[in-house]
């Protein structure tokens, strides 16, 4: 099994990731897989996934993952959002990820705007403008070690290995 | 090969793929020969190069992978058009390594002797290829020229295949080469180990997993020489197999975990922390099992089969005068009659020493499986504390409170519109909590109204918890009463008042501690502590009580043995007289067992009280589940379409989870099996029982009637906690077990220590008896206060010094993040600095950075230390415990 190294799966449970990948659009995926088609499943049925659905950051752990960058997910893609998410995905792994997903414009740094968009996706808007900012500004101010007013992977990975939470809370189980 | 990788999808046989696998590989092998050379030799020399390169070793990667697939691409171009170009391609690659190496060599060259001498020699063999090559240029061109000659190019052909042979050929390898390969091997090995965690899309982890797994393939083989080699290639193989055989074993192991699917679809409801106690609950599960395993199959079974039969003599009959009650559902049910004569209970073992055609020694096997049991109790408990602690990582500080809320509040494992509604809701609120504490800096209002009100609050629990402690005394002493004037007169509630007081506390007084503690106006996580510790309280003591009862009907009944001792004495003696004018060769074997007069056996006593206590708070349990789970929301499911109020949402609406009470329901339940299983082996039996019915029943009811929390409670941090209180309740249960089996004298007519003056006595006999004399001498000169004492002082010092250390590191730790702040402050400046000049920060930024990031691991570093520390403090104490 290829797969094997690459995630953090065991045989089976990539089977069953695979009937899950199928199952999401049974029409679309092919059952045999011998000769490597090229099968995207669109954004729209990754994010339907009851693991998903109610995730307020979907939208971006699909984009992050996938490899077209709009959400639009291979098998390989899917398999490996799974394999990092998993419970037995190291850390590092899951910050680096993590990052990328609170990363929304994608410029490899976490500036206000990122953070105001996660904040207001966490609380469904319902904090008050002042507030918003009093956080954000309280966040650089903890997180941000170089002073440069946005956070940077180092910075990020800094601050989330000492969460005592982000193991157990950043995993989703299959 | 992706062909192979990805038909497992489908087949699903992994021996096919291997095959399949291999023989790919062998038929790539000779074509991609040059290359991996090439490949290598440029390898051996990064390594030289050595530490400087070691953080390009990615970068270096990648490349790998990029050129290898370019290499693939190529070898399908080859087969249209010919090989000329593609060896014309390979060759100028190779000058130019060649080239670029021997500038590497040069450089390096004069600093070290030894290696100066291998970098001339490579260089030798490099000109010799060198010269190849020109020739092979010259060929190539050739072919080029006239490509229809098929001679000329059968010539190529034909040297590159020798060229190959030779390269494959492991003796031509130079023996530092072969060094190189080998490691060059390692370090694709550990590539392999280590790619899943590399932060690379899946397509690149493939092709480099199939990239290295071929260059193993193919030089794995071509190591070693001779002798060697056979036995390297058998090392490989074998290293091969074990490597698939853990890999079956770990799917194996993963597919054996028990509840897994229904434990996932739980969290996937109701967040990580209900699955928390599900996984409590699990692991709990585990333990028992091991300890129900080692009462079952060396105490029970052992005595069931081998011991003598029932009926053969008093201690095994049911008396003459209970026999026609024996087998009433009534009495049974009480653990009464032919269930206290039987293997379940301590009164039915013999003291025979061994027992069976295999002289199974069982008063010895009972009394270290009742130690053992505690032993690895211990051992289990801290053992995941350890871990726990481990995992954890420490991250007690406040630094990055609110980067924290931003980034790990999201439980990622809901699946559930309402959970996620709860979560929203509690994660503004959450936020605002924190807002309006940093805004506002601690305003104290009236802090004497709210000290009054707490100190008034722990009065009202002193209160409660003495009142609930008399009340259990008091109901213990009026069913002795009752026992005394025996059970047939009185009604069910008379017979079972202790154990239904004692559940019916234990289910009130919690919440009236809730109503109390609103009183006091604390921080919703502040206030869960008090409440937890005061339900733990509240259990302790009740607990204690009852065994402070226990005890004193231990002493009445020993008064009363020793009465029916002496009687015994007489009435024998009454018999051997009369026996004796009738037929003096027979001795009095016509008496029936059941007929011989017997002592009151206090320790079978006590092992039914604990059964019957937790008989009936399983029963609580259960019953309050289906009462005020299950009924409750059936009510409020049906009642609410013809209901004045919106039943669903308003006053009764459906139950939360309770995990807290639940795990201390569980923890307590735990330490009541660990006080009286040396009494009752059947205990951990019960035990299991009762947790396997509760995890389907639990699961069933938290999915069908339960809705999810609103109360924020973090799984994390609390699964240490239940884990100290576990670690507490064990020490508190065992001290009384102990202290019974070391202080009191067993019984004498019942027991597999019966006639003996203390239970340990076992220990020596078998020393006595069984090992030779030089042994019990050792032993005997170990165990004497001159070497004891000794030995224990040692250990108080070495705890001493373990703690002083620990504590030293924590310093060191508080004095290294001092340093980091400082580090920040100076960086700050130092950029500010820097952008005033107008010059170039990056630099000094880097610097700083990197500064920053060796004290962060040196501080970690010390954190694990200490850990690790902490956990040998905590066996060193364990060990104490055990040996005083």
């Amino acid at each position: 099994v290829l797969f094997y190294d690459c995630t953090y799966f065991t045989r089976k449970e990539i089977l069953r990731l695979f009937y899950r990948y199928r199952d999401l659009a049974p029409q679309l995926v092919p059952l045999d897989y011998t000769n490597q088609p090229d099968v995207k499943l669109p954004y729209e049925l990754i994010g339907s996934m009851p693991e998903l659905k109610d995730n307020p950051f979907r939208q971006r752990i699909a984009e992050v993952f996938s490899e077209d960058g709009e959400g639009n997910m291979t098998l390989d893609d899917f398999l490996d959002m799974f394999s990092v998410l998993s419970e037995m995905a190291p850390r590092d792994l899951k910050a680096y990820y993590a990052f990328k997903i609170y990363d929304f414009n994608n410029d490899d740094f976490i500036c206000k705007s990122d953070l105001e968009k996660t904040l207001n996706k966490l609380t469904r808007n319902e904090l008050t403008e002042d507030e918003v900012r009093m956080v954000c500004e309280k966040v650089m101010d903890e997180a941000d070690l170089d002073n440069d007013g946005r956070l940077s992977l180092e910075d990020f990975q800094h601050m989330i290995v000492r969460a005592p939470d982000f193991l157990s809370t950043f995993h989703i189980r299959i | 090969m992706t062909k192979c990788g990805v038909s497992v999808l489908t087949t699903g046989d992994e021996d096919e793929v291997s095959s399949c696998y291999e023989e790919h590989e062998w038929g790539k092998n000779r074509v991609k020969g040059r290359e991996k050379e090439r490949e290598k030799k440029k390898r051996g020399n990064a390594r030289k190069k050595g530490a400087s390169r070691a953080g390009r070793g990615d970068e270096e990667l990648e490349e790998r992978a990029e050129r290898g697939e370019k290499g693939r691409r190529r070898r399908k171009r080859d087969n249209h058009d010919g090989k000329g170009r593609e060896r014309d391609e390979e060759e100028q690659a190779e000058e130019k390594s060649g080239r670029a190496q021997e500038e590497r060599d040069t450089e390096e060259g004069d600093a070290k002797r030894k290696k100066k001498n291998e970098s001339a020699k490579r260089e030798e063999k490099k000109e010799d290829g060198g010269k190849r090559a020109v020739k092979e240029k010259a060929n190539a061109v050739k072919t080029k020229k006239h490509k229809k000659k098929s001679s000329e190019e059968e010539d190529v052909e034909e040297e590159e295949e020798e060229e190959k042979e030779k390269e494959l050929r492991p003796e031509s390898l130079s023996p530092e080469e072969l060094e190189k390969l080998k490691e060059a091997v390692d370090e694709k090995k550990k590539l392999i180990q280590t790619l899943r965690g590399k932060p690379w899309p899946m397509k690149k982890k493939l092709s480099t997993l199939r990239e290295s797994q071929e260059f193993l393939e193919k030089y794995e083989g071509a190591l070693g020489k001779g002798k060697g080699r056979r036995l390297y290639a058998y090392k490989v193989m074998m290293t091969k197999k074990w490597m698939k055989f853990q890999r079956d074993f770990e799917n194996f192991k993963t597919a054996c975990i028990p509840w897994e699917m229904k434990i996932k679809e739980i969290e996937s409801h109701f967040g990580s922390s209900v699955a928390s106690y599900f996984i409590f609950l699990r692991w709990m599960y585990g333990i028992n099992m091991i300890l129900f395993g080692l009462t079952f199959g060396l105490v029970m079974v052992p005595e069931a089969l081998m011991g003598r039969p029932y009926g053969s003599m008093p201690r095994k009959t049911v008396p003459r005068a209970d026999e026609a009650s024996a087998m009433d559902f009534a009495v049974l049910w009480d653990f009464g009659g032919y269930a206290q004569y039987s293997v379940l209970f301590y009164g039915y073992y013999n003291n025979q020493r061994a027992i069976g055609w295999l002289k199974f020694r069982m008063p010895l096997s009972y009394f270290l499986v009742g130690v053992g049991t505690v032993a690895y109790s211990y051992m289990v408990v801290i053992r995941t504390m350890a871990r726990n602690a481990n995992e954890s990582g420490g991250g007690d500080d406040n630094s990055f409170n609110f980067s924290w809320k931003m980034f790990t509040s999201w439980d990622y494992l809901i699946g559930n519109p309402e959970t996620a509604d709860n979560k929203f809701a509690s994660i503004t609120t959450s936020f605002k909590e924190a807002i309006l504490e940093e805004q506002e800096s601690r305003k104290d209002d009236n802090i004497h109204l709210t000290r009054f009100l707490r100190v008034l609050a722990n009065f009202l629990v002193m209160c409660c918890l003495a009142g609930s402690g008399y009340l259990i005394y008091f109901v213990v002493r009026r069913s002795q009463k009752f026992a005394l004037d025996g059970l047939d007169n009185h009604s069910w509630w008379e017979r079972n008042e202790v154990n239904m007081v004692m559940s019916l506390l234990g289910m009130f007084c919690p919440m009236l501690f809730d109503v109390i503690s609103t009183l006091e106006n604390y921080h919703p996580r502040i206030a869960l502590q008090w409440q937890l510790g005061r339900i733990f309280a509240l259990f302790l003591g009740n607990l204690y009580t009852f065994i402070i009862a226990l005890m004193d009907e231990i002493n009445l009944k020993r008064k009363e043995e020793e009465i029916v001792k002496f009687n015994m004495t007489v009435w024998e003696a009454s018999l051997y007289n009369g026996t004796v004018p009738e037929n003096s060769t027979a001795p009095p074997v016509t008496i029936h067992p059941a007929d011989v007069p017997r002592g009151p056996c206090w320790e079978t006593m006590v092992g039914q009280e604990f059964v019957r206590l937790i008989i009936s708070d399983t029963m609580t349990t259960y019953i309050t589940l289906l009462i005020g789970d299950f009924l409750r929301a059936v009510l409020v499911r049906f009642l609410n379409y013809c209901w004045c109020w919106d039943l669903e949402a308003g006053f009764p609406s459906y139950s939360e989870f309770d995990v807290s009470g639940n795990v201390l329901g569980l923890i307590f339940n735990q330490g009541m099996i660990w006080m009286g299983a040396f009494y009752a082996p059947c205990l951990p039996a019960l035990n299991v029982l009762r947790l396997h019915v509760s995890m389907y029943l639990q699961c069933w009811a938290v999915m069908c009637c339960n809705v999810p929390q609103e109360r924020v409670f973090k799984a994390s941090g609390s699964n240490n906690f239940y884990m100290a209180m576990l670690l507490v309740i064990l020490f508190l249960s065992t001290l009384p077990a102990i202290y019974t089996i070391v202080t009191i004298p067993p019984s004498f007519d019942c027991g597999p220590f019966s006639g003996k003056s203390r239970m340990f006595d076992v220990i020596q006999e078998t020393l006595e008896s069984d090992f030779p004399a030089w042994f019990s001498k050792v032993f005997s000169y170990a165990s004497n206060p001159g070497l004891v004492l000794p030995f224990l002082l040692l250990m108080v010092l070495a705890i001493y010094y373990l703690q002083s250390t620990s504590k030293s590191f924590k310093e060191a730790n508080v004095e290294l993040k001092k340093k980091l702040q400082m580090a920040r402050k100076a960086m700050t400046q130092a950029a500010e600095q820097q952008s005033n000049n107008n010059a170039s920060p990056q630099a000094q930024k880097g610097e700083a950075r990197s500064f920053l990031w060796w004290s962060e691991i040196g501080s970690s570093g010390i954190h694990g230390k200490k850990k690790k520390k902490k956990e040998t403090f905590r066996a060193l104490c364990k060990d104490l415990n055990v040996l005083l």
